[in-house]
């Protein structure tokens, strides 16, 4: 170099080129190793474990989705949702920008994040638990907690195996079928702790509605 | 298999799986510490990078160096951001405002990842992978690099030089971190991680609706952002998303990522002192706070009578998924606060008082237990030479450490160390309750808003970055101040430390008396453990008493 640089711009100088060379080996080769040895050997995984009909991708395995009515009014952003009474219900989700898209919407992740204290969770799970009994047909100390509390992601694709138990008779019911055929799909579907220890039992909401779907 | 049993299993698991591990993983810290051979790849990245790797540093050089290597990282991420829009993969978004690309840049470069944006709609894949994650990797081997300063204070002598910053960097990086997130980034995909460049698609919907399914470099992101404790999500989720995080297998793994470097520090604490007993007291002290920060906040969030929403829901799972349930939610919740991880496998917001009450006060342990890759290590080594001058005090002696003197020059680099952190969370959390605009970012009324600025500027200072997310934080105000606090909580404790590095390796070592506190027996354990928590609730018994507490009395 002609010009010797003063030592502050020197030092700094040689930062901006450690950056450089840490930016190509852990921001560019890194992730595309990753993402090279990932679609070779778990492609399915690597690509979010879609669900598939008539070739066409209807569902991640591994995001909740909404399984309300059509909206009566679709320009209404503010209108309620009802549940569909020919589903299995997933939980309350927070996902949801306002603008029509969700609940259950990948574009806003995230949770009701209501303090523990808070008059309006505490009123909003009494409505649900009001809601959901009336819905299911059963007693409302049964509802179990999943059911009322929205989940921390907001697409949360599980619920318990008790609140997928109490959806079976609605379920059957709506869609005229036996209640013995959409218990089995459901005990079929509930899925044990990873490993054996980890985790919570839970029955995959889209998975099971998927398969219901598949009956007729 | 009862809840019980399982949560004890997955504990115990846990617990096995860092014991197996720590020794060999400690012991190639190290040895990447103190080998003075080059490996090719890393004289490639010297000769690149346009360094001298030859020879050692003072602690003033290092220190410039470090800084000058943080600034620039600091602006490039700034301008990576505001041009987001210009680079490829950018998935149609807009650059950042200047606010939030300084909260952001500051946020990640410091280990922190506050993050005010949500991933999913405001950033680029591009953008993540080769700039937030790239100081995923950087800003953990920071952290080890300032700790091996201080390990060689101890056991150097006579010497001006504490290391070469180049060298630990890129040593740490290479040869540690990115191994191990290869290795675990394949091993989240195998488990149902995404990992590829799609943007959302539109599907339509088993119910005939219309839902985006997003894409992106995912488990390549994830494996670093726990390993190296930065907790920045891929998603606005986090670690509750489940493309970031699938089963509970996943979860445990992610648990086990960002606990296993910070609990392995203390074994190559051991290892280079030449006293592994040294170490094994450190372990303890981290373990025993662990352990029992678990239990507590394990048994609060069972206990859901404890709070109203808990009481009328039956159990508290606000905020919390199923895959997990209660004891793989708190689990996380407690480690990512123990350590400067902050991922979040759950809404600590909607956590009971008693159980979000004690995450903030994990955080306000300084994160020592483990604490954070590299500060988990530096944060307990300097409350231990406060606790042996406590002792030194109660017996009128000069007290040492590791046959190196305390005297005045050292206790004030170490008090300086101390007060910083609660200086910037007490004042800061004390100015946005005295401000209107700043009250009114609070989500949640009464103490629970207090308890959500506080754990906002408890984060922030302690570069934890998980948060009580109901609060506004994506205002100039906050963006710019939480910012501020992530660097001086980050680069303020750093200088005291060097500078006691520096000191510490210029010492002749005294030898070993009959009046010198042993360091590597259980009674210093339990010294130890008193001091922090003397320290720690002296310190912020006042702020806690207005908001967790009020609410847990309520």
């Amino acid at each position: 170099m002609l010009v010797r640089l003063p030592p502050m711009m020197r030092r700094h100088l040689s930062a901006l080129r450690m950056l450089l060379v840490f930016t190509a080996v852990t921001g560019l080769a890194y992730p595309l190793a990753v993402t090279g040895l990932a679609q070779l050997a778990f492609a399915h995984h690597a690509n979010g474990s879609l669900i598939e009909e008539h070739g066409r991708p209807v569902a991640s395995a591994l995001l909740g989705q909404s399984f309300a009515l059509p909206k009566r009014n679709p320009a209404d952003a503010g209108e309620q949702l009802r549940p569909d009474p020919r589903w299995f219900q997933p939980r309350p989700s927070a996902a949801d920008a306002g603008k029509g898209a969700g609940p259950y919407d990948p574009l806003a992740s995230g949770a009701s994040n209501l303090g523990p204290a808070n008059q309006v969770l505490v009123k909003e799970v009494a409505a649900r638990r009001a809601a959901v009994a009336a819905f299911d047909g059963v007693p409302p100390e049964s509802v179990p907690a999943d059911a009322l509390t929205a989940s921390g992601s907001g697409l949360d694709p599980d619920i318990s195996p008790a609140y997928a138990e109490e959806q079976a008779n609605r379920v059957a019911r709506a869609r005229g079928l036996s209640p013995v055929v959409v218990r089995r799909l459901v005990a079929a579907r509930q899925q044990g702790r990873s490993l054996g220890f980890l985790g919570s039992p839970h029955v995959n909401v889209v998975e099971l509605n998927h398969a219901l779907a598949a009956l007729h | 298999m009862n809840d019980t049993l399982a949560g004890w299993l997955q504990i115990l698991a846990l617990a096995g799986a860092l014991a197996l591990t720590h020794r060999p993983l400690g012991d190639h810290l190290a040895h990447c510490l103190t080998n003075s051979r080059h490996l090719r790849p890393e004289r490639l990245v010297y000769r690149a990078g346009g360094v001298n790797a030859g020879t050692d540093q003072t602690w003033a050089v290092y220190l410039r160096a470090m800084l000058a290597f943080s600034l620039v990282s600091v602006l490039f991420l700034y301008a990576f951001l505001r041009l987001q829009n210009q680079l490829p993969l950018s998935l149609g978004t807009r650059p950042m405002p200047p606010d939030q690309a300084f909260d952001t840049a500051a946020s990640f470069v410091t280990n922190t990842n506050w993050q005010s944006y949500s991933g999913e709609s405001a950033l680029g894949h591009l953008v993540q992978m080769a700039g937030l994650a790239v100081q995923n990797f950087v800003s953990a081997a920071v952290g080890i690099a300032i700790v091996a300063t201080l390990i060689r204070g101890f056991t150097r002598q006579r010497t001006d030089r504490v290391g070469n910053f180049w060298v630990d960097l890129t040593r740490i990086t290479l040869r540690v971190l990115l191994p191990l997130a290869f290795v675990f980034a394949m091993v989240l995909v195998a488990a149902g991680v995404i990992q590829n460049f799609h943007g959302a698609h539109s599907v339509t919907t088993i119910a005939g609706q219309h839902q985006s399914i997003t894409g992106g470099p995912v488990a390549s992101q994830e494996a670093i952002k726990e390993l190296g404790t930065n907790g920045g999500g891929f998603y606005n989720a986090n670690s509750a998303h489940p493309l970031e995080n699938p089963t509970g297998f996943t979860n445990l793994a992610e648990i086990y990522l960002m606990l296993v470097i910070p609990f392995s520090l203390p074994r190559t604490f051991g290892t280079m002192t030449g006293d592994r007993r040294q170490g094994h007291a450190l372990l303890a002290v981290m373990a025993l706070i662990w352990a029992a920060s678990v239990a507590v906040a394990t048994a609060n969030e069972l206990h859901s009578v404890s709070s109203p929403a808990g009481h009328a829901a039956g159990g508290m799972l606000e905020g919390k998924e199923q895959r997990f349930g209660i004891w793989g939610s708190v689990l996380f919740a407690v480690s990512t606060t123990l350590t400067s991880c902050g991922a979040v496998n759950s809404a600590h917001d909607s956590f009971s008082p008693g159980g979000g009450g004690l995450l903030i006060f994990n955080m306000m342990l300084g994160e020592i237990a483990p604490g954070g890759t590299g500060s988990g290590l530096y944060g307990i080594l300097v409350l231990a030479v406060v606790a042996v001058f406590v002792a030194g005090l109660m017996v009128g002696r000069t007290p040492e450490y590791l046959g190196k003197k305390l005297g005045s020059r050292e206790m004030k680099f170490a008090s300086l160390y101390i007060l910083t952190t609660p200086a910037l969370v007490l004042a800061g959390s004390g100015i946005a309750m005295a401000l209107p605009g700043q009250r009114a970012a609070m989500a949640n009324p009464g103490p629970h808003g207090f308890s959500e600025v506080l754990y906002a500027f408890t984060s922030a200072a302690n570069n934890n970055g998980s948060a009580f997310a109901g609060l506004s934080a994506n205002t100039v105000w906050y963006n710019t101040a939480l910012g501020l606090v992530m660097i001086f909580g980050r680069f303020l404790p750093m200088v005291f430390v060097l500078a006691l590095a520096g000191s510490l390796a210029r010492q002749r070592p005294v030898p070993v008396t009959a009046g010198t506190l042993p360091t590597h027996r259980p009674q210093f354990v339990g010294l130890l453990t008193g001091v922090i928590l003397i320290v720690v609730g002296l310190t912020f018994f006042p702020a806690l008493a207005l908001g967790p507490l009020a609410e847990g009395l309520h």
